[in-house]
C-alpha cells in the first residue's frame, strides 16, 4: 500500500525517519530540531511591535530576538519549521483521510465531561505550564529529548527523566488508569 | 531613497531571516510534522496513554529517533564531516525543575509543543488553546527570567556536557549499549504484546 495513504506508520519507522531528518539538519543546515524557542520569538515580536522599549529591556526576549538597535530575526529557521510542522501533519492526515475536528478528546470527556469550554480552558492552562517548564529547562521534547538525547547530552536525558517523573503521576491523577480497553486514539 | 533602502533592510533583518534559511526550516518542518502524524504521536489519546503507561508509542518513536539519529551523527563526525553540535547546558536545577513542570503541562494539555502544532494540522481544536497558552507561558517566563536566572538556573550548572565526556569514554561506549538496550526493550515489548493478544 502507498505509505502516504497509510493511516498509521510503525512507530519505529516514524522514529527512524526523525533520526534521519536530524542527520540532515545537523550536517547540512547546522541546526537541531527544536520547537519551544518559537513561542518566545512570537511573544518577542508582538512586544517589539506594541511596546518596543519593554521588549528591549526584557533580557530573555533580547537573548533571542536582540533589541531594536541590534535586532535578530523574529521569523527564523525554527519559526518556519514550527509553522510548516502543522502543514506537514495536515498533509499526512489528509492523505490518509484522517482529518478530524477533535474538540473534547474521549479520555478527557470520560473524566471531566463533554464541556468544550472546560477542555479549552484546561488546554490553555496546560500550554502555559508546558512552555514555562520548557523555557526553564532550556528546551522541550524536540530540542532536549530528541536532539539532546541523540547527542548524548546530559541535559537531554535529565529532561526526559524529569518529564516522565512528573508527567506519569499527573496523568494517572487526572485521567485514572482507564479500565476501559477501547480508548479512542482517533 | 537611500534612507528607504537602509530602512527596509533593517526592517527585514529585524523580522525575517534569509529566504534560504526559512525555506530549509519550512522543508524540515514539513517532514517533521508528517512523521509525527504518521507515527501517531500527534494525538491527545496516544500521549496521555503513554503517560498512563498504557501505550508506548511515544517512547518507541522517541527512542528510535534518538538511537538512529545518534548513530548517524556520531558516524558522520567519525568520518571527518564537520558540523556544529547543539549541546544544551546541563543546568541541573533548571532542567530538572523545568522538566518536572513540563511533564505536568504535558499531562494537562495532552501534547508537547511540537505535537500540539502537529495536532492542529490534523484537526485538533483544543490544541489551538494550548498554543495560545504557550504564548502566554513564554511571555510570563520572559518576565520571571531575571529572578529565576539569579536564584535557580545559575546554581549547579555543569555546562554543555555529554554523558560520554562525563564518563570519560568514547560516545560509542554509550551509543552501542543504548541501542542494544532500546532494541531489547522493544523486542520484548512486541513479543509480550503478541503473547497477550489473540491473533
Amino acid at each position: 500500500m502507498n505509505p502516504f495513504r497509510l493511516g498509521r506508520w510503525s512507530p519505529y519507522a516514524a522514529g527512524a525517519g526523525l533520526g534521519v531528518l536530524s542527520w540532515i539538519t545537523f550536517a547540512f543546515m547546522g541546526k537541531a530540531l527544536g520547537v519551544s524557542t518559537t513561542p518566545v520569538c512570537v511573544v518577542g515580536g508582538i512586544e517589539r511591535a506594541v511596546a518596543p522599549s519593554h521588549a528591549d529591556s526584557t533580557a530573555y526576549l533580547a537573548k533571542y530576538i536582540g533589541t531594536t538597535a541590534d535586532p535578530k530575526p523574529v521569523v527564523d529557521w525554527q519559526f518556519a519549521l514550527v509553522l510548516m510542522l502543522a502543514v506537514g501533519a495536515f498533509v499526512a492526515a489528509r492523505a490518509a483521510g484522517k482529518i478530524r475536528a477533535e474538540r473534547v478528546p474521549a479520555v478527557w470527556a470520560a473524566r471531566f465531561g463533554p464541556s468544550r469550554a472546560v477542555r479549552y480552558a484546561a488546554a490553555f492552562v496546560g500550554g502555559v505550564i508546558l512552555i514555562f517548564g520548557a523555557r526553564m529547562a532550556g528546551g522541550c521534547t524536540s530540542g532536549h529529548a530528541l536532539s539532546g538525547g541523540m547527542q548524548l547530552a546530559l541535559s537531554g536525558w535529565v529532561f526526559m527523566a524529569a518529564m516522565f517523573l512528573a508527567g506519569v503521576p499527573t496523568a494517572l491523577l487526572l485521567y485514572g488508569r482507564g479500565e476501559m480497553k477501547e480508548v479512542s486514539n482517533g | 531613497m537611500a534612507d528607504v533602502m537602509t530602512m527596509s533592510t533593517t526592517m527585514g533583518a529585524m523580522w525575517f531571516d534569509t529566504p534560504g534559511k526559512l525555506a530549509l526550516g519550512a522543508l524540515t518542518g514539513l517532514v517533521f510534522g508528517f512523521l509525527l502524524q504518521k507515527g501517531g504521536v500527534s494525538k491527545f489519546g496516544v500521549i496521555v496513554d503513554q503517560l498512563r503507561l498504557k501505550d508506548f508509542t511515544v517512547m518507541k518513536v522517541m527512542l528510535t529517533a534518538i538511537v538512529v539519529g545518534g548513530i548517524g551523527i556520531y558516524a558522520m563526525r567519525a568520518m571527518g564531516m564537520e558540523f556544529p553540535m547543539h549541546i544544551k547546558s546541563a543546568q541541573m536545577l533548571g532542567v530538572g525543575v523545568g522538566g518536572l513542570i513540563f511533564g505536568v503541562g504535558m499531562a494537562v494539555l495532552g501534547y508537547c509543543p511540537g505535537t500540539a502544532f502537529a495536532a492542529i494540522g490534523e484537526g485538533s481544536r483544543h490544541a489551538w488553546f494550548g498554543v495560545l497558552g504557550m504564548l502566554v507561558g513564554a511571555a510570563v517566563y520572559a518576565e520571571a527570567y531575571p529572578w529565576l536566572n539569579e536564584h535557580l538556573l545559575k546554581n549547579f550548572d555543569l555546562g554543555k556536557v555529554t554523558i560520554d565526556a562525563q564518563l570519560g569514554v568514547s560516545p560509542w561506549l554509550v551509543l552501542i549499549p543504548l541501542a542494544i538496550a532500546v532494541g531489547a526493550l522493544f523486542f520484548w515489548m512486541e513479543r509480550a504484546k503478541r503473547l497477550t493478544r489473540p491473533a
